[in-house]
C-alpha cells in the first residue's frame, strides 16, 4: 500500500515539473517527487514482523528477525544530497533574479538580453 | 492544455508502475512484493550477522568481544564501514554544494534584518535554549554506533541551532572559522582513510581495535568517523544559513 | 496499521496536489514542510528509525527554513 503511495507522489512532482512556469516551484515538485522515491527505496527492505535494526540490550538477539538495514543506508546518502542539491538550486534561482528580474521560465527562455 | 497533457503523461507513468508491481511473474521482474522478503538470499544477511569475512559467531549485546564492526548499530556499520566510499562521495558532495552557494550568494558585509520585533523574553531564552540544541546534536552523533541517528542528523540540529539565533539578533553573523572547520574536517576523513591504507592495507579499513559491542568507546574508527562527518555536516548547514541571509555584495 | 498508512498516504498526496496547485510560493512551501513531517511516520511504521531522524532533522527543518529565506531575498530583488 505505501508503495503505491510512494509512486502516487512521483506522478504528481512529474506532473509539477511539466506543467509549472514558476522556478521556485519546479524545485518545490522536484523535491515533491523525491519524497516519493525515499519512500519507496525504504519500503523494498521491510521483512513482515521484523525489528528496526539495532542490537540492544533489552530484547534477545538470538533468534529475532531484523528488517533489511541496505536499503535505509543508501535512503540516509540520498536524503542528505537531496538537501544540498535544493540549496545549490535556490541560491541560482535568487542570483538569476537579481540579474533579468523574473523567474518565470518563458519569459527567461525567449532570448532577453542581459541587463548588466 | 498544456495541463491536461502533463497530467495525461504522469497518470500514464503511474498505471505503468502499477502493472510492474502488481504482475504474478517470478520475482515481479526484481521488485519483491511488500513485506515477504527472504534475507538469506540477500547481501544483508553478512551485514547483520558481522560475518562478511567469514566468522560465524553469534553477535550478543555486551557481551560479544573484537566481532567484525562492533558496533550496535547495524545502518551505522554499513554507511561508516562496509560502504564507507560511498559516504566519503556524499561529503564531497555537500562541500561541492556548500562551496557553490557561497561563491554565488555569500561574501555580502551587511544582512538582511528581521520581519518581526522580537521581544527581550524570546532573545534571552533563546540563548539559553540555542546552547542546548547543540549539546544534543553532540549527543546525537557522539552515540551514532549505538542509537539511531549518526553524523548527518547531529550536523543538522547544531545548524537549527545556529538558526535560531540568527532569527532573534539583528546582528548575528557567523565567523570565518566556520569554513576553515569544514575544510579541516574534511581533510582529516581523508587522512584517516590514508593512515587505514598504511597500516592494514585497504582504504578506509578499520583499523582501531573493536571493544564490547554496547559500549561508548568501541567499534574502532566509528565514532572519530561520526564525530568529524557531524562537525562537518554542522559546519556546512550553518555556512550555508549564513550565505543566504547576507546581502549587499563586496562594498567595503 | 494498514488503515492508518492508508489514511496518511491520501493526506500526502492531497497535499501534494495543493501544494503545485496553489497561487503563493508561501502555501507551497509550507505544504511541502508538512509532507516531510508525514513521511517521518511512515518511515517509522517501516521500522526505520535512523532515516526518520534524518528526515525529520534535514528535511522538516533546514529545507524549510532555506526556502523561506530565499522567498525573503526574491521579494526583495522584485521590489527593486
Amino acid at each position: 500500500m505505501i508503495q503505491y503511495f510512494s509512486m502516487m507522489l512521483v506522478a504528481v512532482g512529474l506532473y509539477g515539473l511539466l506543467s509549472q512556469k514558476n522556478l521556485v516551484k519546479l524545485i518545490i515538485s522536484l523535491n515533491i517527487a523525491e519524497i516519493g522515491v525515499n519512500l519507496f527505496i525504504v519500503s523494498i527492505g521491510y521483512v513482515e514482523g521484523g525489528a528496526a535494526p539495532i542490537l540492544s540490550s533489552v530484547s534477545d538477539n538470538s533468534s529475532l528477525l531484523f528488517v533489511d538495514p541496505l536499503p535505509q543506508a543508501l535512503v540516509l546518502t540520498s536524503i542528505v544530497i537531496g538537501v544540498g542539491v535544493t540549496a545549490l538550486a535556490l541560491s541560482l534561482i535568487v542570483s538569476v533574479s537579481k540579474s533579468r528580474n523574473t523567474i518565470d521560465i518563458t519569459e527567461l527562455s525567449s532570448g532577453g538580453g542581459d541587463s548588466e | 492544455m498544456k495541463r491536461i497533457i502533463s497530467a495525461l503523461i504522469a497518470l500514464l507513468f503511474f498505471f505503468m508502475i502499477v502493472t510492474v508491481l502488481n504482475s504474478d511473474s517470478s520475482d515481479s521482474m526484481g521488485i519483491p512484493r511488500y513485506g515477504e522478503v527472504k534475507l538469506s538470499e540477500r547481501v544483508s544477511a553478512k551485514y547483520i550477522e558481522k560475518s562478511v569475512n567469514g566468522n560465524e559467531d553469534v553477535i550478543n549485546f555486551g557481551v560479544t568481544a573484537d566481532a567484525e564492526t562492533g558496533s550496535a548499530n547495524m545502518v551505522t556499520s554499513i554507511v561508516v564501514n562496509y560502504r564507507s566510499f560511498d559516504t566519503l562521495g556524499e561529503v564531497t558532495v555537500l562541500f561541492i554544494s556548500a562551496t557553490g552557494v557561497g561563491l554565488l550568494l555569500g561574501g555580502g558585509r551587511k544582512r538582511i534584518g528581521s520581519v518581526i520585533s522580537v521581544s527581550p523574553v524570546v532573545k534571552t531564552a533563546s540563548r539559553v535554549i540555542a546552547p542546548l540544541l547543540m549539546v544534543l546534536g553532540i549527543y546525537v552523533f557522539a552515540h551514532g554506533h549505538l542509537t539511531p541517528g549518526g553524523g548527518f542528523p547531529g550536523g543538522a540540529i547544531i545548524a537549527a541551532g545556529f538558526l535560531l539565533l540568527v532569527v532573534v539578533d539583528d546582528e548575528k553573523r557567523a565567523s570565518k572559522g566556520l569554513k576553515i572547520l569544514e575544510g579541516t574536517m574534511g581533510l582529516l576523513y581523508v587522512l584517516i582513510g590514508i593512515a587505514g591504507l598504511l597500516i592494514s592495507g585497504s582504504f578506509l579499513s578499520n583499523f582501531l581495535p573493536t571493544g564490547v559491542v554496547g559500549e561508548l568507546f568501541s567499534a574502532g574508527i566509528i565514532p572519530v568517523v561520526y564525530s568529524i562527518i557531524g562537525l562537518k555536516v554542522g559546519a556546512e548547514l550553518s555556512g550555508i544559513v549564513d550565505d543566504f541571509i547576507s546581502e549587499g555584495g563586496d562594498e567595503v | 496499521m494498514s488503515v492508518f498508512s492508508f489514511i496518511i498516504g491520501v493526506v500526502m498526496v492531497g497535499l501534494a496536489i495543493f501544494a503545485i496547485e496553489a497561487k503563493k510560493l508561501l502555501t507551497s512551501v509550507i505544504m511541502l514542510s508538512a509532507m516531510s513531517l508525514l513521511s517521518v511516520i511512515l518511515f517509522v511504521i517501516m521500522k526505520a528509525p535512523d532515516v526518520a531522524i534524518t528526515e525529520a532533522s534535514v528535511g522538516a527543518g533546514l529545507t524549510t527554513a532555506i526556502f523561506l529565506l530565499s522567498l525573503r531575498k526574491l521579494k526583495r530583488a522584485d521590489a527593486e
